[in-house]
C-alpha cells in the first residue's frame, strides 16, 4: 500500500509537469498579414458586430483571428462577441448589435436555422447583415446582404484539374492498363463538405476531355481522421498495391495516415502513388517538404479581408454578389517550403 | 470422439466457430486474404497481419472490460482515457519536426500507462469506495476525458516525428512481426498466469455473483472492485500507446472513438454475460479479433461507405444469433423433428 501511495505521488507529479508545460508556449503569432489595407473612405469609422461560434478547432481560430486582424487593417471598429457554442447566445450579440446601431452585422452562424426573427429585426433596423462561414436556411433571403464562405464543390473540382495537369506535366505513366487508378478517401458520410468535394471531383473528371483516362478504384470514408484513413488505405493496398496510381484524400488528416501505411507497404508516398487532399493544414506541408505528399488544396479560414471589403461595399451603395467565396489556393509540393512559415493554421 | 465433444461444449466453441465462419468467408471472397508475403526489409505483410495488428489495442481493452463486467459492472470511460494516454505519450515526447524527443520515451510510456492507471483508480474509488453505480461514474470520465486530452495537446493533433515511437506499433527492424502482437501476448499471458497462479478469478467471479455472500466469506470485496477498474484503466492506457503510435500523433478527439463500446461488444461475443459472473478470456480475445476481422471484411469487399453500418449490424446480430443458447434450443428442436426421419441408419449407429 505505501507503494502504492509512492507510485500516486510520481503519477500526479507527472500529470502536473504536463499542465506545467501546456502553460509554457502560448505567446501570439502576430505576424503580419498581407490583408487589403487601406483605411476606411468616406472619414466615418465603420463598426462591425462580429459574432463568432466560439472555439472549436485550430481552424476556426484561424478565422477568427483573420477577421480581427482584417478589421484592424481596415480600420474598421469591431465589436466581436464570442456565442461559446450557442445560438442563444448569437441571438442575444446580434440583438445587442442591433440596440448599439452598429453599421453592419456580420456573424458565423452556429445552426441552420431559427434566424429568421432577429434578421428581420435587423432589417427593420436598416443595418444589412452578411453571413459568414456556414450556411443559414431562411424564408426571405433578402434578411442578409451577402454570404461569405468556402466552396466544397469548387475545392473538389480543383483536385482533378491539378491532378490532370499534374499526371500530363510530369508524363507519368499508370502503373498498370492504361488507366490511372484512383481511389479516393472520403469524409463524414453525409456532411456537406464530403458530399461536395466529391461531386466536384467527378463533376471535373466527366467534364475533362481526358477523363476517360482515370478510372475511380475505391472509395470508402475514412470519417475525416488519420486512424481510420489509414486503414483504409491500408485495406486498399492489400486488394490493389500495385495498381493504385493516386489517392484524393478529402481532408489533410486521412492524407497523412495514408502516407504510413503506404510506407508500410513498401511504397514510395507521393512518387509510386501522388497524393492530393484538401484543407491545407501545417502537418500536410510538412509532409510535402519530406516529399510524402504532392498537393493540398486550401480550404480557406482567412476570411476576414474578403468579409471587410464586403463590408463597405454594401455600406458604399455598391451591389455585391450574394454568394461570395474566398480565394482558395493550390498548394504544390514544390512551393511548400516557401510556404509553411506563412501558414496561420 | 471425446475431445471433439468436450470441445463444441467449451465456452470458446461458439466464438471461435463464429470466427472462422468470418475468416472461411474471407477466404473464398476476398482475393488474397490469406496471402501473406516477405518484404524486402523482412516483415510479414498480409491481411491477416493487418487483421491481428489492428485488433491488438482492442484486445488489450476488452482484457480489463471482461474482469469490469465479471464484477457486474461496466466501464464506458476507456476510449477517453486511450486519448488521454495518448495525449500524454505525445506530449512528453514532444511533436518536433527535427524528431528528437523531449523527454526519453520510456519516460512518455510509463508516464502514459501511469496516466491510464489514475483513470483506472479514479474510476475505482467512485464504483468501489462511493458505491456509484459504474455506468454513472466511467459516465464521468467519459465525457471529461476527452477535454482532457485536448487541454494536454491544446487542441491540437501532435504529430511525434521521434522514429522509435512507430516501432510501439510497427516492426523494431529485425522483428517479421509488428510489436503490437507481441504487446497483446504479453498482456494475456500475464492475465492467464493470474488466473492459474492465483485466486483473483475466483475472486472477481464470487464478488460478481454475489458480492453480499463473497463479503461474508471473507473477500474484500472493495478492493477487488477497486483492483479490476485500475486494471481496466492500466489497459487502456496501453491501448492508447498502441493507438498514438499506428497513427504517430494524438488526435484527442478520435483516438479511441466508441472503443468502449467495441470492447463491451467483444467481451459479450465472447460470452461473457453482462450480468457478470463466470467470464472468459479468451472468448473476449477471440470476440475483439472477430470485431476486426469484420471491419477489414467490409473494407476489403468495398462495402461502400453509406452502407457500411448497416452491414456490420447484419452480422453482428448474426454472430450474437450463432451464439445465444435460445437460438441454438430451437434450431436443435428444428433439427430434431426435419433430421431424425431422414437418418434412421445414423440414428442406429449413434445407438450402436
Amino acid at each position: 500500500m505505501k507503494n502504492l501511495k509512492k507510485l500516486l505521488a510520481l503519477l500526479v507529479t507527472g500529470l502536473m509537469l504536463i499542465a506545467a508545460a501546456g502553460c509554457g508556449d502560448s505567446a501570439g503569432s502576430g505576424s503580419a498579414s498581407k490583408a487589403a489595407s487601406g483605411s476606411g473612405s468616406g472619414g466615418k469609422q465603420i463598426t462591425m458586430g462580429f459574432s463568432q461560434i466560439g472555439a472549436e478547432s485550430e481552424w476556426r481560430t484561424a478565422n477568427t483571428e483573420s477577421i480581427k486582424q482584417a478589421a484592424k487593417d481596415a480600420g474598421i471598429n469591431l465589436q466581436f462577441s464570442d456565442a461559446q457554442q450557442k445560438q442563444e447566445n448569437q441571438i442575444k450579440a446580434i440583438r445587442s448589435f442591433i440596440a448599439q446601431g452598429v453599421d453592419v452585422i456580420a456573424f458565423v452562424p452556429i445552426v441552420e436555422t431559427g434566424w429568421d426573427t432577429v434578421l428581420k429585426e435587423a432589417k427593420d433596423a436598416k443595418i444589412p447583415v452578411i453571413v459568414v462561414d456556414r450556411d443559414v436556411k431562411l424564408n426571405d433571403d433578402s434578411l442578409y446582404v451577402a454570404k461569405i464562405g468556402t466552396d466544397s464543390v469548387a475545392e473538389g473540382k480543383k483536385v482533378f484539374n491539378w491532378i490532370d495537369e499534374y499526371m500530363a506535366k510530369q508524363n507519368k505513366q499508370p502503373r498498370s492498363g492504361n488507366q490511372y487508378n484512383v481511389v479516393i478517401l472520403e469524409g463524414t458520410v453525409g456532411s456537406s463538405v464530403a458530399i461536395g468535394r466529391e461531386a466536384g471531383f467527378k463533376d471535373a473528371m466527366a467534364a475533362a476531355q481526358d477523363g476517360s483516362k482515370y478510372n475511380i478504384l475505391a472509395s470508402q470514408t475514412g470519417e475525416f481522421t488519420r486512424q481510420k484513413g489509414q486503414e483504409v488505405m491500408e485495406s486498399f493496398l492489400k486488394s490493389d498495391r500495385d495498381k493504385i496510381d493516386i489517392l484524393f484524400a478529402q481532408n489533410d488528416d486521412m492524407a497523412l495516415g495514408a502516407i504510413q501505411a503506404i510506407e508500410a507497404a513498401g511504397l514510395k508516398p507521393g512518387k509510386d502513388i501522388t497524393i492530393i487532399s484538401i484543407d491545407g493544414v501545417k502537418g500536410m506541408f510538412q509532409a510535402m517538404i519530406e516529399g510524402k505528399s504532392n498537393c493540398t488544396v486550401e480550404c480557406n479560414p482567412l476570411q476576414g479581408p474578403l468579409l471587410m471589403e464586403t463590408a463597405k461595399k454594401v455600406l458604399n451603395g455598391e451591389s455585391v454578389d450574394k454568394l461570395v467565396y474566398v480565394d482558395e489556393g493550390i498548394f504544390p509540393a514544390d512551393v511548400a517550403e516557401k510556404t509553411l512559415p506563412e501558414r496561420k493554421y | 470422439m471425446e475431445k471433439l465433444k468436450q470441445f463444441t461444449s467449451s465456452s470458446l466453441f461458439l466464438p471461435i466457430v463464429a470466427l472462422a465462419v468470418l475468416l472461411i468467408f474471407n477466404a473464398v471472397f476476398v482475393d488474397g486474404f490469406l496471402h501473406i508475403q516477405l518484404t524486402e526489409d523482412g516483415r510479414l505483410y498480409g491481411r491477416l497481419i493487418d487483421i491481428l495488428n489492428r485488433s491488438s489495442s482492442l484486445v488489450i481493452l476488452s482484457l480489463g472490460m471482461t474482469f469490469v463486467i465479471a464484477t457486474s459492472g461496466i466501464d464506458i470511460s476507456v476510449g477517453a482515457v486511450v486519448a488521454i494516454s495518448a495525449a500524454v505519450v505525445c506530449t512528453f515526447i514532444g511533436g518536433r519536426g527535427d524528431g528528437i524527443p523531449e523527454h526519453p520515451m520510456v519516460l512518455a510510456m510509463l508516464a502514459a500507462v501511469g496516466a491510464g492507471v489514475v483513470c483506472g483508480i479514479w474510476n475505482g474509488l467512485l464504483v468501489a469506495k462511493f458505491k456509484i453505480q459504474a455506468v454513472v461514474a466511467t459516465l464521468i470520465l467519459m465525457t471529461a476525458g476527452r477535454g482532457i486530452a485536448q487541454l494536454m495537446t491544446e487542441g491540437q493533433i501532435i504529430t511525434v516525428y521521434y522514429k522509435p515511437f512507430s516501432y510501439i506499433s510497427g516492426t523494431i527492424p529485425g522483428n517479421i512481426l509488428p510489436t503490437t502482437i507481441f504487446i497483446a501476448a504479453a498482456m494475456v499471458l500475464l492475465v492467464v498466469f493470474l488466473m492459474k497462479k492465483t485466486s483473483i478469478g475466483l475472486f472477481v467471479q464470487s464478488v460478481g455473483i454475489n458480492p453480499t455472500a463473497s463479503r461474508f466469506s471473507g473477500i474484500n470485496v472493495t478492493l477487488v472492485i477497486f483492483l479490476v477498474y485500475a486494471f481496466s484503466g492500466l489497459c487502456a492506457g496501453v491501448s492508447g500507446l498502441i493507438e498514438s503510435s499506428l497513427i504517430r500523433a494524438a488526435d484527442a478527439n478520435n483516438a479511441g472513438l466508441n472503443m468502449e463500446m467495441d470492447a463491451i461488444l467483444a467481451v459479450a461475443l465472447g460470452g461473457t454475460l453482462l450480468s457478470g459472473g463466470k467470464f472468459y478470456i479468451g472468448g473476449s480475445v477471440i470476440g475483439a479479433i472477430t470485431i476486426q476481422t469484420l471491419t477489414t471484411t467490409m473494407y476489403a469487399l468495398g462495402v461502400s461507405a453509406d452502407q457500411l453500418p448497416v452491414v456490420k449490424a447484419i452480422a453482428v446480430i448474426a454472430i450474437c444469433l450463432i451464439q445465444s443458447k435460445r437460438c441454438q434450443e430451437i434450431f436443435d428442436k428444428w433439427k430434431a423433428r426435419h433430421m431424425q426421419p431422414d437418418n434412421p441408419e445414423e440414428k442406429a449407429v449413434n445407438k450402436a
